[in-house]
């Protein structure tokens, strides 16, 4: 471990109190060696509008996806992307970003997949720092291209294929998009028409939790862990002994809720599926619910 | 598509300027054009009934059209300063069709949000925020003329 680990009394309760870090820390410890700060946002422009001092960009859209295929950087290209970003295999990453960190949980959920040991997130992300009145720069982050190692991309641990979703059937499923997509009413996010899907409905069997009601809507940041219990173990019945599938619509709120599950509550085996429902949705042949119930799990199969 | 002749002067410009940018400097040059939208007029600070959601874009942006008895189009938006790429996006629109007539804001190619050659740095899904800007003023200018 490159840096240590905040020890925010908040933090202390999760199931992985160093994945998150405050925006106390993180400013006490910016610049310090071994510690690479990563902004992703939805939002392209925001970065240059201004950024925590040495931050740098990654952004989902262009450098975290293939060009022609429809998947993430294989072990080459990553490993391209992280000597270009200054990125040590051993280094600590913190990551934050816009809209309460869905892309920052997004890009580390990538990382993730590549097994990069050291990820966290700032809890609170731009708009904590923001409100707080803490430093922005303008000046792009300047650091040395680094030898990052080529690592094959993990597809089988922390991410699920739409076969996994079928085979998976009989077991929880997440979703975690707006009561109105989960129903059908809509197939989009309410303020996203345009990711569409050309089904409306949810995955049979997902129970629903909307990915916002992990924070607080105030400052953004995780809630604690017996809220967090409340949500997703009481109210929705989840287990964290049970393998567990997130999605929504296209994997990245869902890797906000897949962080709470795997680093805050530390469920054993949970996978984002990252096809979510602008796939499932479209696909030929797959069943779907229509409902505000979460409905009946099909037999498990083999293959979509 | 679409030739460059076959746009308002000024929308040619950013097209023209943007076609010749590379990425990063595409960048810059949206938040240039970001801050360069103005606030929205008084009248309307006080009025937000009169501004219509822009529902394609995934940000919330209000706009409002009207076309004055010159027949000359006055475009006025708004949108939050944590989103600058939605503000750029109605500044190019603010910018390229204000002064125009009803008629010139109407002839407004679609596929001009194409000619902006963004696909490389802007998802294509935001892009479509752009046309979804674009589509309602003229929609809204056709229901002043009629």
């Amino acid at each position: 471990m490159a840096v240590e680990l905040d020890p925010h009394p908040d933090f202390q309760e999760f199931a992985e109190p160093g994945r998150l870090v405050s925006t106390e820390w993180l400013a006490e410890n910016l610049g310090r060696d071994g510690l690479v700060v990563v902004e992703s946002d939805e939002d392209v422009l925001l970065y240059e509008t201004g950024h925590i001092p040495g931050a740098v960009k990654v952004d989902w859209h262009t450098e975290l996806n293939q060009g022609v295929l429809r998947d993430y950087l294989d072990g080459e290209g990553f490993a391209e992307l992280m000597r270009k970003k200054g990125i040590k295999r051993t280094d600590t990453v913190v990551f934050y970003g816009d809209k309460n960190n869905w892309w920052a949980a997004y890009a580390l959920w990538v990382f993730t997949l590549f097994g990069h040991e050291d990820l966290r997130i700032l809890d609170g992300g731009r708009k904590k720092w923001e409100d707080e009145g803490r430093e922005y720069t303008k000046a792009p982050a300047n650091r040395p291209e680094t030898d990052y190692p080529v690592i094959e991309r993990d597809d089988r641990t922390y991410r699920a294929f739409r076969f996994d979703v079928a085979k998976h059937f009989g077991k929880p499923i997440l979703d975690i998009r707006s009561p109105e997509e989960y129903s059908g009413e809509r197939t989009s996010a309410p303020a996203y028409p345009e990711e569409g899907a050309l089904r409306a409905g949810h995955i049979p069997s997902a129970v629903n939790v909307p990915w916002g009601r992990a924070v607080n809507e105030e400052t953004g940041a995780y809630k604690t862990r017996a809220e967090l219990e409340a949500l997703y173990q009481g109210e929705v019945g989840l287990d964290p002994k049970e393998p567990t599938i997130a999605y929504c619509r296209i994997g990245e709120r869902s890797s906000h809720s897949w962080f709470a599950l795997k680093y805050l509550l530390g469920f054993e085996d949970v996978r984002n599926y990252d096809g979510s429902w602008t796939e499932w949705g479209s696909l030929v042949g797959v069943p779907i619910v229509k409902s505000s119930e979460p409905g009946e799990a099909p037999e498990p199969i083999s293959s979509y | 598509m679409t030739d460059l002749a076959n746009l308002p002067p000024v929308l040619a410009e950013i097209a023209e300027e943007f076609q010749a940018l590379d990425s990063q400097s595409k960048l810059e040059y949206l938040i240039e054009l970001a801050e360069e939208l103005p606030d929205l007029p008084e009248k309307f600070q006080d009025h937000p009934d009169l501004l219509e959601r822009v529902i394609e874009c995934q940000s919330p942006v209000y706009i409002f059209v009207e076309v004055d008895e010159q027949n000359t189009v006055h475009f006025h938006a708004t949108a939050p300063r944590e989103s600058p790429t939605t503000r750029a996006f109605a500044s190019i629109v603010h910018q390229g069709v204000n002064g125009l007539t009803a008629e010139e804001v109407l002839a407004i190619p679609e596929d001009f949000v194409d000619m902006l050659d963004l696909k490389e740095i802007i998802s294509p899904l935001r892009v479509r925020g752009m046309l979804g800007l674009l589509v309602r003023t003229k929609r809204k200018v056709r229901e002043a003329i009629a």
